[in-house]
């Protein structure tokens, strides 16, 4: 027998140095130690204080005080609140309007970007630009760019001819809502595009090919080709698209505020005025949880089709 | 000693059960083939020898020691992986002394060890390179070198070989063979391919789903085979097997199959008694055939020719008689055309008969 | 027929990005426009906007004079990277648990982080405000530090388990076979074999931890801890007076660093977010 081995089988009792090291070698408890610190942070920072959250929206707590269970009465308030009102419509207009319209620009650029062609690599790093700035500075951008009397957008369209005075983007309360949303689907569409890109580029050219000889034209093979081969991933980008808008505050808040008169409010904002500047932690919870039953229902969206697909 | 005992070995993945009562003794120095189509459980019980996979009931021994609880470093195995797994990041001396490294061997007998190791492969130019700068042979090399430095008792290949295209199988089978001969130590090779089988094991042993279907030598699994399986898996051109019925009593026994009949030697006949009136199945190599310039019922099988496939060393003629499907060696160079009749002598002492029903063979 | 095909291509392909590449690139256009424009330019409205008259570097200047820009980037960079750090260790080890280790109940907390990646940072502030208060990490950037690893976890985990799969297991059993322990495996085989992996993940985390506004905006109050976009939006806009010139600055020289590690890393940063969306 080799010295190597007649040396590992010299009799040794277990010690405890031994033992642990034998321990760790078992996958069950290593996978539970090397797991450990991600529950524990989740756990701490995301998972307590999801559920105090929910608690929160049923007190009337304010800044600096305990508050005590007062039941549904925060909702009840909302439900009667005419902002709160204007909010629910405002993110929800916000949100379908914007993630349509990143749905589809997306995807008509993916289409565009996904031949082969010279600086393919360059306009594929430049698409993704402004989901790559920071959303905060873009947001400070476009607030000066939809400043009611300096903005570049109204210079240009007056000197196009196509309108003849300074657009009020942020003062008028219709305007300033297409405004936010433009802003959203600048910053939001590429995300779109290189994801549904990647996918674009699993789907064989054989199939189109297949169907050109079929005599399909662009249309068809993109309706009967494309359209379903990307569909589950167009809903997963679409889900996660669709739960960060709803959920957004950035950019609503640097550039409108929620305002004028909160016509631009969206959940996340209207909650952080109430909460953060107005004290009132247990309204402001609840504001946020009006959010929940729409972001469980989009996950479950998510994992309905997910499950399909494996 | 590294004689490796298995004993009752059974491995059950939630409800299937993927080997089951599995005796093998495996003598010291003994290159042991385990070899059977894919799912039969070959590499299970490769990996639960190797430690990779917990044994479900049985015990496994290396010499005296059981080793069933022992967690793989601590068996003295090496392995050579199918796919070598190869660390891509570390170079091909890196490789080699991984293992010693973790024994915390010292640096200079590391450094003797994996340049004997590389010696003995021809390896040396390589040791400074990286595996994705190396062939597949080369690869494969590295991958026998990690596993010879360890110095191991046993060997064990989990098919090494089916990576590589034809001409370095062939050329790599005699390697591994000289190699071993060279190590002199106890291996156990698992590969889906009998020739493999037949040209590198001192025994094999066929499986098939989960269960041993036959050990033994090569010739011994080749002229006596247990059951069907064997029959049919060793050997290529594949044994013929058809269906036929015994008719006859005491010392006149025949066969009828397809639309012949075959009457059997009556040294044949009499190991039959119990299987006139029923249906066996018959089973005749290719190279058991002689041909008959005439039909003669009873002694030959009268055939239309179908196929003719000239391999240069030999030529086999695919037949037909009635509905039997036969293929026979008819010598290196032959005029027998497509559509020809062609006239059949079996070799009635290598023929073999088996059970309908079990597919055990009668003798 | 030729002329046919250049045609149809100008309107399938040129026509459409050249459009788009208008809409994408004009405020980035504005912004770097604005940033070199004296206040006495970019307040005349005589003069056209679309370029540049007189450049100056005035805006620039008093950026970081007159401001604490470059607290507010170190303050910034110090949460970035040490929430990034965090987060790397802290997911890598759980990715490898998850998809390699395969132990009990891994399928289960695998969900369970991906449903964590779901929940909306506007939903968890006011109570994570509570907590934080709780805690006395109130008005410190280590509040930032800690809750950032909430919604970079999830991801950097995804995105990580996908690179594990990628390497055969063959070669962590071929390992155990040559005598390494579980640990060793992971020291040795996994972790250099997973740099890319980490790498795309870190980029990431970088990215994601400058791009967020509202834990810094709730949890730091005193002017010298707030990070880059807060100390924009809430100091250069004093009373009814924007200071449009050193915001567009700020915003400019606070994109810089994200954008240069981007331009490095680009390819890491596509391959990583393909990946996780193919999860």
């Amino acid at each position: 027998m080799d010295a190597i081995a007649a040396s590992e089988h010299a009799p040794r009792g277990p010690g405890l140095r031994q033992r642990f090291s034998r321990s760790l070698e078992n996958p069950t408890i290593l996978g539970l130690l090397f797991v450990a610190p991600a529950e524990l942070l989740l756990l701490i920072f995301l998972a307590y204080p999801f559920l105090l959250g929910l608690w929160l929206g049923f007190t009337d707590t304010i800044v600096g005080r305990e508050g005590s269970f007062i039941g549904f009465e925060n909702y009840a308030w909302l439900l009667e609140d005419p902002t709160f009102w204007l909010t629910c419509f405002n993110t929800f207009l916000y949100t379908i309007v914007a993630v349509i319209l990143k749905a589809v620009l997306g995807i008509g650029l993916a289409v565009i970007l996904n031949r082969d062609f010279k600086g393919k690599g360059l306009m594929r790093a430049i698409v993704l630009l402004p989901w790559i700035i920071p959303t905060a500075l873009s947001a400070i951008c476009f607030w000066w760019l939809y400043d009611s009397t300096f903005s570049g957008i109204s210079w240009t369209l007056m000197k196009l001819g196509i309108t003849d005075h300074f657009i009020d983007f942020l003062g008028n309360p219709w305007n300033a809502r297409w405004s936010l949303i433009a802003a959203n689907v600048w910053r939001g569409v590429p995300f779109f595009t290189i994801g549904l890109l990647a996918g674009l580029q699993t789907i064989s050219p054989d199939l189109y090919e297949a169907a050109e000889i079929d005599g399909a034209g662009s249309w068809k093979k993109f309706r009967k080709i494309t359209l379903p081969l990307l569909t589950p991933l167009l809903t997963v980008v679409t889900v996660f698209s669709t739960i960060w808008t709803f959920a957004d505050f950035q950019l609503v808040w640097i550039i409108t505020k929620g305002g004028p008169a909160g016509a631009t409010h969206i959940f996340g904002t209207l909650s952080y005025q109430r909460a953060m500047q107005g004290g009132q932690f247990g309204e402001g919870a609840a504001i946020s949880n009006f959010m929940l039953p729409i972001l469980v229902a989009c996950v479950f969206i998510a994992f309905v089709f997910l499950r399909r697909e494996d | 000693m590294a004689e490796v005992r298995l004993e009752n070995i059974c491995k059950h993945f939630d409800e299937v059960v993927a080997v089951d009562n599995f005796n093998l003794s495996i003598r010291d120095k003994e290159f042991v083939v385990l070899v059977g189509p894919s799912g039969c459980g070959k590499t299970t019980t490769l990996r639960m020898i190797a430690g990779l996979e917990s044994i479900t009931s049985g015990e496994v021994y290396i010499g005296d020691r059981l080793i069933n609880k022992l967690p793989a470093k601590d068996r003295n195995i090496a392995m050579v992986f199918q796919n070598y797994a190869l660390y891509p990041h570390m170079t091909v001396f890196d490789n080699m002394a991984f293992s010693l490294e973790m024994r915390k061997r010292s640096k200079d007998e590391i450094k003797q060890r994996v340049q004997e190791a590389a010696e003995i492969l021809g390896i040396q130019e390589l040791l400074f390179r990286r595996p994705k700068q190396l062939s597949g042979g080369q690869r494969q090399r590295v991958a026998l070198g990690r596993a010879i430095v360890r110095n191991p008792e046993v060997f064990l290949f989990d098919e090494p070989l089916s990576n590589l295209d034809a001409k370095l199988r062939a050329q790599t089978r005699l390697e591994l063979k000289k190699l071993h001969e060279r190590l002199a130590t106890t291996a156990v090779y698992v590969t889906h391919d009998q020739i493999e089988a037949m040209t590198m094991g001192d025994r094999i042993v066929v499986m098939h789903d989960g269960f041993i279907q036959q050990v033994g030598s090569p010739l011994e699994l080749y002229d006596r085979p247990a059951n069907k399986f064997v029959a049919g898996f060793i050997g290529s051109p594949a044994m013929n097997l058809f269906e036929a019925e015994l008719n006859g009593a005491g010392d006149e026994i025949s066969l009828r199959a397809g639309d012949f009949t075959l009457d059997l030697p009556p040294e044949k006949a009499q190991h039959f008694q119990d299987y006139t009136e029923q249906k066996v199945i018959v089973g005749i190599r290719p190279e058991d055939f002689k041909q008959a310039a005439e039909h003669s019922p009873g002694k030959t099988i009268p055939a239309t020719v179908e196929a003719v496939e000239p391999l240069g060393n030999e030529t086999y003629v695919n037949v037909a008689a009635g509905n039997v499907a036969l293929t026979a060696a008819v010598g290196k160079r032959t005029e027998i055309k497509p559509h020809g009749t062609l006239n059949l002598v079996p070799i009635f002492e290598n023929m073999h008969l088996f059970d309908s029903r079990s597919e055990n063979s009668i003798l | 027929m030729a002329i046919e095909r250049v045609v149809s291509k100008v309107i399938k392909f040129y026509v459409p990005l050249a459009a788009y590449l208008a809409f994408l690139l004009f405020p980035f256009y504005w912004m770097v426009n604005t940033v070199f424009k004296s206040d006495i330019e970019l307040y005349n409205m005589d003069l056209n906007p679309l370029y540049v008259h007189s450049p100056t570097l005035g805006n620039i200047v008093s950026l970081f004079t007159e401001t604490i820009f470059l607290r507010w980037m170190a303050n910034t960079f110090f949460v970035a990277i040490s929430a990034t750090l965090i987060s790397l260790v802290v997911s890598l080890l759980a990715a490898y648990a998850i998809q390699r280790l395969q132990f009990k109940g891994s399928g289960p907390t695998g969900v369970a982080i991906f449903l964590a990646y779901l929940v909306p940072q506007t939903i968890l502030f006011i109570p994570l405000a509570h907590t934080i208060f709780k805690l006395k990490l109130w008005d410190s950037l280590w509040a930032l530090v800690l809750t950032y690893p909430t919604f970079l976890i999830p991801f950097c985990t995804w995105l990580l388990m996908g690179y594990f799969k990628s390497i055969p297991k063959e070669m962590e059993e071929c390992a155990m076979i040559d005598g390494a322990s579980r640990i060793k495996i992971f020291r040795r085989i996994i972790l250099p074999l997973c740099l890319p992996g980490v790498l795309s993940a870190g980029i990431f985390c970088f990215t994601l931890s400058w791009n967020e506004y509202l834990y810094a905006l709730a949890f730091i109050s005193s002017t010298a801890k707030k990070t880059v976009p807060i100390g924009l939006v809430t100091e250069l806009v004093r009373g009814d007076v924007y200071h449009w010139g050193a915001l567009m600055a700020g915003a400019l020289c606070a994109s810089v660093p994200v954008a240069l590690v981007y331009s490095f890393f680009v390819e890491h940063y596509v391959a990583g977010m393909t990946g996780a969306l193919k999860e």
